[in-house]
């Protein structure tokens, strides 16, 4: 008997920076890879030459360089027509924060193309948006800190007055510093703002555990939800190592989650466990959080779902998953040609 | 108080509580007590058991035991019975 063909699908990922704070792009390929479902063809899209996975070719086909989120949506627009000229996209899985608003905005194009995602709208990607993210739980039931969102370093001491220290400094994109007396908030305010820009968020601090849920929803329900601890954590916050949990609160705070929001796409929730066992959302990230592969260790393969998804297939929710299932990341020495690098860099396609 | 229900334990005295991924390591008395746990027995009948098997003074037997039942509770791997 002559065995069923698979389909060829060309699905095309961002988030190929491979590093210390790495993207999920890699992680999501090799969920990809490891579903076989697909004949895959892998398509890279990078913005910078020096992105890892622009170079790991036996993951990924070809890459393209696609414009900084900062060009806007008629930049990206035209870059991916002509990508799609090429190439016949069916499905692309954006994975940073900072381009998902373009991605959404350019999403009914895309369609219109052939090229499908599956995103989040607008509002739900501004609602949980940390400047948003209070009222966003006061709406839906979730505990949330409190929090204050600043112009003016002159406004830190009101803040404190409200919250006492220590109390959480927030970028309004990325990092968080604990600080505990009013210099240290100064001082975080000033980097923060150097680095990211104007608002900062000051945040009450909640101590307990810190633990993550990876979900997808698919604008109706829960599909996967996998908590996970980070159990090795780099300088920078990020887990180095981590291991899957037992633990029901979690996943029906993720199902509570996208039932209220009608959430669509992947995300990941970080929440801290007080003390009492109380969850409270600190942040929600919406797109697949860098240890995504996980997912497919834990039973529950995310990305994969997430293409069916895109592409119109039902998805049945998943019941179990593996609890105690371990990643460790690793880093390692890609040795690259030359003629590579001056590829990406002159002529954007690899 | 006993161990809680999902709490993991190998014989070669590895603790894995999948609640909050905590692991341990304990030495192989620790490990007997929480096979022992594990099977229902009680604090006061594993003390029994133990003094019974090993030669030692039952009061240094008991302090070992309540000392490494301090050490579960403060580790969140035990529950009260209902």
């Amino acid at each position: 008997m002559k065995a069923k063909q698979k389909e060829k699908r060309v699905i095309a990922v961002t988030g190929l920076n491979a590093i210390d704070s790495p993207g999920p792009g890699v992680a999501v390929i090799r969920a990809l890879h490891d579903s076989e479902e697909w004949d895959l063809r892998i398509i890279g899209l990078s913005y910078e030459a020096l992105e890892p996975g622009i170079y790991m070719n036996d993951i990924v086909h070809t890459t393209y360089q696609i414009p900084y989120p900062s060009a806007g949506t008629s930049a990206l627009l035209q870059r991916l027509t002509e990508i799609h000229a090429e190439e016949n996209i069916d499905v692309i899985i954006p994975n940073f924060d900072a381009e998902l608003f373009n991605f959404i905005k350019i999403g009914d194009k895309l369609k219109e193309m052939g090229i499908h995602t599956f995103l989040p709208t607008l509002e739900q990607f501004e609602a949980r948006d940390k400047l948003n993210l209070f009222a966003f739980g006061k709406k839906h039931g979730f505990l949330v800190p409190k929090d204050k969102t600043i112009f003016s370093i002159e406004e830190i001491p009101s803040a404190s007055a409200e919250f006492g220290y220590p109390l959480v400094v927030k970028g309004k994109y990325y990092e968080a510093t604990v600080a505990y007396t009013l210099e240290q908030a100064q001082k975080a305010f000033h980097k923060l703002q150097a680095k990211w820009g104007l608002p900062i968020i000051v945040q009450e601090f909640v101590s307990g555990t810190e633990v993550n849920v990876a979900a997808l929803g698919d604008g109706e329900q829960c599909i996967s939800a996998i908590p996970m601890r980070k159990l090795y954590i780099t300088d920078k916050g990020k887990a180095w190592a981590g291991i899957t949990l037992e633990d029901p609160t979690l996943i029906d705070l993720a199902k509570k989650f996208c039932k209220e929001t009608g959430w669509r796409g992947g995300m990941e929730l970080e929440i801290m466990r007080t003390l009492d066992g109380k969850p409270y959302i600190m942040e929600v990230n919406p797109r697949f959080p860098a240890w995504i592969y996980l997912t497919v260790g834990a039973g529950q393969n995310q990305p994969a779902s997430l293409v069916k998804l895109a592409l119109g297939e039902s998805v049945s929710p998943f019941t179990d998953y593996h609890v105690g299932k371990m990643f460790i990341r690793y880093s390692w020495d890609l040795i690259v040609d030359v003629e590579k690098f001056q590829q990406v860099s002159a002529f954007g396609k690899i | 108080m006993k161990l809680r229900r999902n709490i993991a334990t190998s014989e070669s005295g590895f603790v894995f509580n999948p609640t909050n991924g905590d692991s341990f390591s304990t030495n192989p008395v620790g490990t007997e007590i929480l096979f022992l746990l594990k099977e229902g027995m009680s604090f006061r009948e594993i003390k029994d058991a133990l003094v019974n098997r090993y030669d030692a003074e039952p009061s240094v037997v008991e302090k070992d035991i309540d000392d490494f039942a301090l050490a579960l509770k403060g580790f969140n791997l035990l529950e009260y019975e209902s």
